[in-house]
C-alpha cells in the first residue's frame, strides 16, 4: 500500500490535465480515506500544513529529550537509568523519521533545523517546563506522553502516507514510554513518604500543562477545520482532550495520586469527566517565548548544532574525498554513518529487561 | 564467586559503568541526530554489560551508587571528560579496540566471563567500528577536524597503557592483547592521515592508577552527580 500508482501525477499519465482536475482526483482520494503519497499531486496549503506539522512534531522530539536527558546523569537506579537512556534515545530516533518524513515533501532537514533555530517554526510548548525532580520523569511519562499518544493514534490514519507510517512506529515506542512512566511514578507513591510527596508535587506541576497540549478549544483553533477535512487531522482539540481526561482519572485513582483539579467530577448525563477551566493565558505566554525554559531550549539546541559543526564539515570533506564521484547533496547529513540500531525492539544483547 | 572473580567483575564492570555514563552526558548535545542515537546505543550496550558484571559482584545498585571513589577499579582511560567529540571518538577508539579484543580472548574460554563475552563481543564491534570510521573521518576529513583529532590522540594516550595491566581473575593473554591492540590503533590512526603519538603510555605518578583505586579529579565530580539522589533516599526502592 505505499504507492497509490492509479493516480495521475504532473507530467505523466496526468499531463494536460488542468489543476481542478488533479484538485478533483486529490479531493476523491481523501474521501475514498486513500493515502496521499509523496509524487502524487496535491494542494499547496495541503503540503505546506503538512511540512508545518510533521517539523513541529519532529522539533518537538528533538528538543524534548533535553528535560528528560536532565536526569540521565542522576537517575536513581541502573535499571531506571537504562530505561531512561532508551527513552531519550528513541525520541531523536523519532526525530530522524519524522524529519526523513518531511524530506518526503521537498523539505530538508538543515531547512526545518535552521527555522528551528531561528525561531521561525515552534515546538511543543509542553518541552517549555522544567524538570525539577526525578518524579517529573514519570510524570513526563505517564502524562506528556499519554498526551501525546492520545493525539498521535488518530495520526495512524493520517491521509499523507509517510506521515501515517512514521507514526505507526512512533507510537508504539510512545506507548512503552507511557507505561515506563506510569510504572515508575506508581514506584514512587508507595515508596517512602518522601517519594510520594515528590511524585505528587510532580503531577501537580504537570497536569495543566498537560491538558494545553491538545491546543487552544475548537472554536479558536486556527488550523482545525481545514486540516479535519484533509483528513490529517482526525478529532477536533477538545474532544481529544476529553479523551485524555477520561483515561486519567482513573489512572491516578490507581496512582494513589490526586489531580489538581477540584472541578473533576463524573458527568452521568454526558458519561464522561468534568474537569475545570484551563488558565490559557499561561499557555500563551508560553508560546510568546515568556515560558520559564525557553530560552534554555533553544539556545542548547542551537549551541550543540554550532558546536557540531566542525564534525558535520569533517565528515561532508571525508565523503567528498573518498567517494569522487558521488555528487554530495550537502544537506548535513553524514551519508556513509554507520546505521545504529535504533528503538527498543532489538536490544538483546547484554541488556537486562528494563521495562 | 572467588575473590579474584569478584576483583575482575568489578574491574570490568566499572569500566562499562563509567564510560556508559560519560556517553549519557551527550544526550542532547550531540553535533548530529544519528550520533545522539549511536552515542546513546553505545551507552546503552556498556550499561547492560556492567548490571550483568556488577550483579556478578553483588547488587547492582549498591556497588554503583553507594561505593566511594577509591572503591571503584575502572580505567582512568573511561572516566575522562567527553571534551569535544574528537575527545569522545578518541576514548572509544582506545577503549573498544581494548573491549572487542578482551572480549574476543574472554568468550572463547571458559570463565565465569565467558557468557558476557560472547554476547559482548559483537556489541563491541559495532563500537569499535563506529569508532574506527569517525577517526578516520575525523582525521583525514578537515584541517580543524584533523587538528581536533590529533589533540584528542595524544592527549588520551598517557591513559592507555593501564589498560594492559593483567587484572587478578580475568584469564586473558595481556601481552597478545597489547600487541593486537597497537597493531589495530595504529593502522587506523595511519590510515586517518594521523600521528601515532610518541609519549608514554602511563603516567609518572607511581602510586598507581584506575585499578588500583586511584583516580583522577574529574571522576569524584561525577560520581557526586551519579549518586547523589540515590544516596538521599537511604533504603528507598526506586
Amino acid at each position: 500500500m505505499a504507492t497509490a500508482p492509479a493516480r495521475p501525477t504532473p507530467g505523466s499519465a496526468g499531463e494536460g490535465m488542468s489543476e481542478e482536475a488533479f484538485e478533483a482526483v486529490f479531493d476523491a482520494a481523501v474521501a475514498a480515506d486513500e493515502r496521499i503519497e509523496p509524487r502524487d499531486w496535491m494542494p499547496e496549503a495541503y503540503r505546506a500544513t503538512l511540512v508545518r506539522q510533521i517539523a513541529q512534531h519532529a522539533h518537538s522530539e528533538i528538543i524534548g529529550m533535553q528535560p528528560e536527558a536532565n536526569w540521565i546523569t542522576r537517575a536513581p537506579s541502573l535499571r531506571r537509568k537504562a530505561i531512561l537512556m532508551a527513552k531519550v534515545q528513541d525520541e531523536a530516533g523519532h526525530g530522524l523519521y519524522l524529519y526523513g518524513a518531511a524530506e518526503t515533501l521537498g523539505t530538508s532537514r538543515d531547512e526545518l533545523l535552521d527555522k528551528l533555530h531561528s525561531g521561525r517554526q515552534k515546538y511543543s510548548s509542553i518541552f517549555n517546563y522544567p524538570t525539577l525532580t526525578w518524579a517529573d520523569v514519570g510524570a513526563i511519562g505517564w502524562l506528556v506522553d499519554g498526551a501525546a499518544i492520545t493525539n498521535q493514534v488518530p495520526l495512524c490514519r493520517c491521509s499523507y502516507g509517510p506521515y501515517a507510517r512514521a507514526m505507526v512506529r512512533v507510537c508504539k515506542e510512545e506507548s512503552f514510554h507511557q507505561r515506563q512512566g506510569y510504572e515508575s511514578l506508581l514506584a514512587l507513591s508507595r515508596g517512602t513518604a518522601a517519594q510520594h510527596e515528590m511524585a505528587q508535587d510532580a503531577v501537580n506541576r504537570w497536569w495543566w500543562p498537560s491538558l494545553m497540549m491538545f491546543g487552544p478549544p475548537d472554536d479558536e483553533s486556527a488550523h482545525s477545520a481545514q486540516s479535519m477535512e484533509w483528513k490529517i487531522k482526525r478529532f477536533s482539540n477538545d474532544e481529544l482532550r476529553q479523551r485524555f481526561v477520561d483515561i486519567c482519572v482513573p489512572q491516578a485513582e490507581s496512582l494513589g495520586l490526586s489531580l489538581p483539579d477540584p472541578d473533576l467530577r463524573w458527568n452521568e448525563e454526558r458519561q464522561h469527566w468534568d474537569f475545570g477551566e484551563i488558565d490559557w493565558s499561561e499557555f500563551k505566554e508560553i508560546l510568546k517565548g515568556n515560558g520559564p525554559c525557553n530560552d534554555q531550549r533553544i539556545t542548547q539546541r542551537r549551541r550543540a548544532h554550532e558546536n557540531g559543526a566542525w564534525v558535520r564539515e569533517a565528515a561532508e570533506a571525508y565523503a567528498r574525498k573518498h567517494s569522487p564521484g558521488t555528487p554530495h547533496t550537502g544537506t548535513g547529513q553524514t551519508p556513509e554513518h554507520p546505521a545504529p540500531p535504533t528503538g527498543t525492539g532489538d536490544r538483546n544483547g547484554t541488556r537486562k529487561a528494563t521495562a | 564467586m572467588t575473590a579474584a572473580a569478584h576483583t575482575a567483575a568489578l574491574a570490568l564492570g566499572d569500566d562499562a559503568l563509567v564510560l556508559s555514563h560519560r556517553l549519557g552526558e551527550w544526550a542532547g548535545h550531540a553535533p548530529v541526530l544519528e550520533e545522539e542515537v549511536a552515542l546513546a546505543n553505545i551507552a546503552l550496550d556498556l550499561l547492560g554489560q556492567a548490571r550483568v558484571l556488577l550483579s556478578m559482584a553483588g547488587d547492582e545498585d549498591e556497588l554503583a551508587y553507594l561505593r566511594e571513589e577509591r572503591a571503584f577499579r575502572n580505567l582512568q582511560l573511561v572516566e575522562q571528560p567527553n571534551g569535544d567529540f574528537a575527545h569522545t571518538l578518541a576514548r572509544q577508539l582506545y577503549f573498544s579496540t581494548y573491549q572487542h579484543l578482551l572480549y574476543g580472548q574472554l568468550a572463547t574460554g571458559d570463565s565465569v566471563f565467558a557468557p558476557l563475552a560472547g554476547k559482548a563481543v559483537h556489541e563491541t564491534a559495532y563500537h569499535r567500528d563506529h569508532a574506527e570510521q569517525w577517526t578516520r573521518r575525523l582525521g583525514d576529513g578537515t584541517e580543524e577536524s584533523h587538528r581536533r583529532m590529533q589533540r584528542a590522540a595524544t592527549a588520551l594516550w598517557q591513559f592507555t597503557g593501564e589498560m594492559f595491566q593483567p587484572v587478578e581473575g580475568v584469564p586473558a593473554d595481556w601481552q597478545q592483547l597489547e600487541r593486537s591492540w597497537q597493531q589495530s590503533v595504529t593502522e587506523v590512526l595511519t590510515s586517518a592521515t594521523l600521528e601515532v603519538p610518541e609519549g608514554p603510555r602511563t603516567g609518572a605518578w607511581k602510586a598507581g592508577a584506575g585499578r588500583q583505586g586511584l583516580h583522577t579529579e574529574s571522576f569524584g565530580r561525577m560520581l557526586a552527580e551519579m549518586q547523589h539522589l540515590h544516596r538521599s533516599h537511604p533504603g528507598a526502592r526506586w
